[in-house]
């Protein structure tokens, strides 16, 4: 009887341990993390989430009303370079087995369609940090009541990479027309894939009104491993500056081969992986002078909030952060000071709180779209003042920033620099 | 020009492939699909070897293919030969194999795309084209792996026990040919090929763990054409998808990512007044 009595003493010594812990093992945010996470792209969710977390948490943690609560991550690999379907189970592995709070993430438009379809039928609050089409958002502003808690964090939506990409184009021709006094012949080079189509077709548009000569297309394949043909045929055709739209591995061949060959023409545009520390490497050099739209840089400041994030993220991970590192903001910008001011994890308030506000992050100040009607999208919004993104170029070995440099949106605009702006440069084989 | 530039270079790479898938075809019946995934290996060793261990890269090349040959070797004993007589086993047995080699190289090295060094940095320029001169040493790379091939099989011991088990195996059973070892030593040489276009090739492309499977389909176009089995119809059908390909990107600059569509086209079309393939018939009727 002695030793029963012991033993259930035991016992219910240990269930009261385990009720008075188990709160305190309930007090986390648990935040998913959605993306590739074999690729560059994952490592930038995962990394700039891991960052934030560990930045809120060395605080205390989140003030939800009266409690302070943890961030907790959850990691989930969407697989989606290679399967959607792999996307959206790893959406809903995260919504029934993880019962995560909100998730970040995503890259792949197509599987972020598939994905944003499920938060939103757990009523979850889904930020994107990956992809970068308008029908993401175009979404919310249809079916406000299902789609609101999609809220758009990087890139902005696809017609604004068009038209920042013409406000590159513009500089590289302004360099070459200044610098070597003959007319501009651009040659369009896109990836087949289909967030490249509208842009291609915009540019075939434009770049006549924009006073330049359009040299040709050319549509290689996105993994394409040798493109000296199109490089020879480029060549041929007279053109001095390539509109690059690349998201892919075609982005390194096309570089390597064309300063291999030293190509008499300044590469402009989109090129995804000349946006990564890596690509100096991976095109063995190759790569200078090619000009790409990027988000950071090293020694670029758009505001007071940039620097920091830049630097304290290249120490902690020895590497610049790519967009999707954006993950960071959409923790530490989005979600936790609309909590702290609901003071709730209730998804319905914190869409009301966040879809008003403006504030600034690494990158720029975010403010949240609204259709003509006057109904929210939940897309950032563009333009000085707000999210431009940056112009960077390789420059023997690093990348630097040569835009905005005295940029104006419209000619009765200000003008736009942001600090640590230097001059672009031609490649000197352009002017023999 | 450029076409016929860049048809010769493409062309002697598809041959290269389809010479050792043909090859172990030919000789024991064995779709191999994972052909592509050991060129896909060897061209990892070299970047292991050469950029991150910071080896020669003559060197990593040929510590590449030995090993690639070497673990083809093993695959052939533990996977292949106990399934061997079921040729769908086998075809569903190599699939996973690639995806195992695919999964494992995207563990190892992660998604990331990785570039090796040029052997020879530089171009020449002939006719107008820009040629790198390490496409010029691939080239004349798979042209010397084509001689000894051919030296190989038509000139030793060995070469000729192959082309007699490939005319027909129980003939060759009956006169005392160690059927099951011929067929592993064809699909080391097989796998060697493989390896060595990998090796080969590593420079001239972006390394990714789904490197394998857009030459797959282009290889399998190729001994399709050629004729199932048949080294030189691998060959003439690798030079004219190469030229096809080559033609459609200089021809209709805006649809070069149709290439590989216009290609297996080409395949069809053949296919439809030539079901056998370009060299299928004297080969089907000698087996």
């Amino acid at each position: 009887m002695k030793k029963f009595t012991f033993g259930w003493s035991v016992l219910l010594a240990a269930c009261l341990i385990m009720i008075i812990c188990l709160p305190v093992w309930g007090q986390t945010i648990k935040i998913g993390v959605i993306g590739p996470m074999n690729f560059v792209q994952g490592k930038g969710h995962w990394n700039g989430a891991v960052m934030a977390a560990e930045e809120i948490n060395a605080q205390g943690g989140v003030n939800v009303g009266k409690q302070k609560m943890k961030i907790e991550l959850v990691k989930a690999d969407s697989n989606e370079f290679i399967n959607v379907t792999d996307a959206a189970n790893a959406m809903e592995r995260l919504m029934t087995q993880d019962k995560v709070d909100f998730v970040v993430g995503g890259f792949r438009t197509e599987a972020v369609l598939a994905m944003q379809d499920i938060a939103m039928d757990y009523k979850k609050i889904f930020i994107g940090c990956g992809a970068s089409d308008i029908e993401l958002c175009s979404r919310v502003a249809k079916d406000y009541n299902r789609y609101k808690y999609f809220f758009r964090g990087t890139p902005f939506h696809n017609g604004y990479l068009v038209r920042t990409s013409f406000a590159h184009l513009a500089t590289g021709g302004a360099a070459i027309k200044k610098e070597l006094n003959v007319p501009v012949r651009v040659a369009i080079v896109a990836e087949k894939a289909a967030w490249a189509e509208p842009m291609v077709a915009a540019a075939q548009a434009v770049i006549p009104k924009m006073g330049m000569e359009l040299a040709g297309i050319w549509r290689p394949s996105a993994v394409a491993t040798d493109v000296t043909s199109e490089l020879s045929a480029i060549q041929k055709s007279g053109a001095n500056l390539i509109f690059t739209i690349f998201s892919s591995s075609v982005g390194i061949t096309f570089a390597r081969q064309a300063g291999e060959l030293k190509v008499p023409a300044l590469q402009v545009g989109i090129n995804v992986e000349a946006q990564k520390d890596g690509f100096w490497e991976a095109t063995k050099g190759m790569g200078n002078y090619v000009f790409t739209m990027e988000t950071y840089i090293r020694g670029v400041e758009v505001n007071k909030l940039t620097k920091p994030f830049v630097e304290t993220y290249f120490k902690r991970f020895k590497e610049t952060p790519t967009y999707t590192a954006d993950t960071y903001i959409a923790i530490k910008h989005y979600l936790v000071p609309s909590i702290e001011a609901t003071g709730t994890l209730d998804a319905d308030k914190i869409v009301a709180h966040l879809e008003n506000r403006v504030f600034e992050v690494p990158s720029g100040t975010d403010k949240f779209e609204k259709d003509a009607q006057g109904q929210p999208t939940h897309d950032l919004t563009w333009g000085p003042g707000y999210q431009t993104s940056l112009g960077g170029q390789w420059q023997d070995g690093k990348i630097v920033g040569v835009w905005p440099n005295k940029w104006k949106a419209t000619p009765t605009s200000p003008e736009v620099t942001f600090n640590g702006m230097v001059p672009i440069k031609l490649p000197p084989w352009m002017k023999k | 020009m450029n076409i016929i530039i860049s048809g010769l270079i493409m062309g002697s790479m598809l041959a290269l492939l389809g010479i050792g898938f043909s090859l172990i075809f030919g000789v024991a019946r064995i779709v191999n699909i994972a052909h592509t995934a050991f060129y896909m290996l060897a061209a990892y060793f070299i970047y292991q070897l050469s950029i991150k261990l910071g080896l020669n890269p003559i060197l990593g090349m040929l510590i590449a293919v030995t090993t690639v040959t070497l673990l083809g070797l093993l695959v052939y004993k533990f996977l292949i030969d106990p399934i061997r007589e079921h040729e769908g086993a086998v075809l569903i047995a190599t699939i996973a194999l690639a995806m195992v080699f695919q999964e494992g190289v995207l563990l190892s090295f992660t998604g990331d795309y990785l570039t090796v060094d040029f052997l020879i940095d530089g171009f020449f320029t002939i006719g107008g084209v820009k040629v790198f001169y390490q496409q010029l040493l691939t080239f004349g790379m798979v042209l010397l792996a084509m001689a000894v091939l051919w030296f190989l099989l038509m000139k030793t011991k060995l070469g000729l026990a192959i082309r007699s088990m490939a005319e027909d195996r129980e003939i060759a059973n009956l006169m005392g040919m160690n059927e099951s070892r011929l067929a592993m030593i064809t699909l080391g040489i097989s796998v060697a090929l493989a390896g060595f276009t990998g090796a080969v090739l590593a420079p001239l492309t972006v390394l990714n763990p789904y490197m394998w499977m857009e030459p797959l389909i282009m290889m399998m176009a190729v001994v399709v054409l050629g004729g199932l089995g048949s080294i030189k119809g691998s060959v003439v059908a690798a030079f004219i998808l190469g030229f096809a390909e080559a033609a459609v990107v200089f021809l209709i600059p805006q649809g070069a990512f149709l290439k590989g569509s216009v290609a297996l086209t080409i395949m069809i079309l053949v296919l439809l007044m030539r079901p056998e393939g370009l060299f299928g018939i004297v080969f089907e009727e000698e087996r």
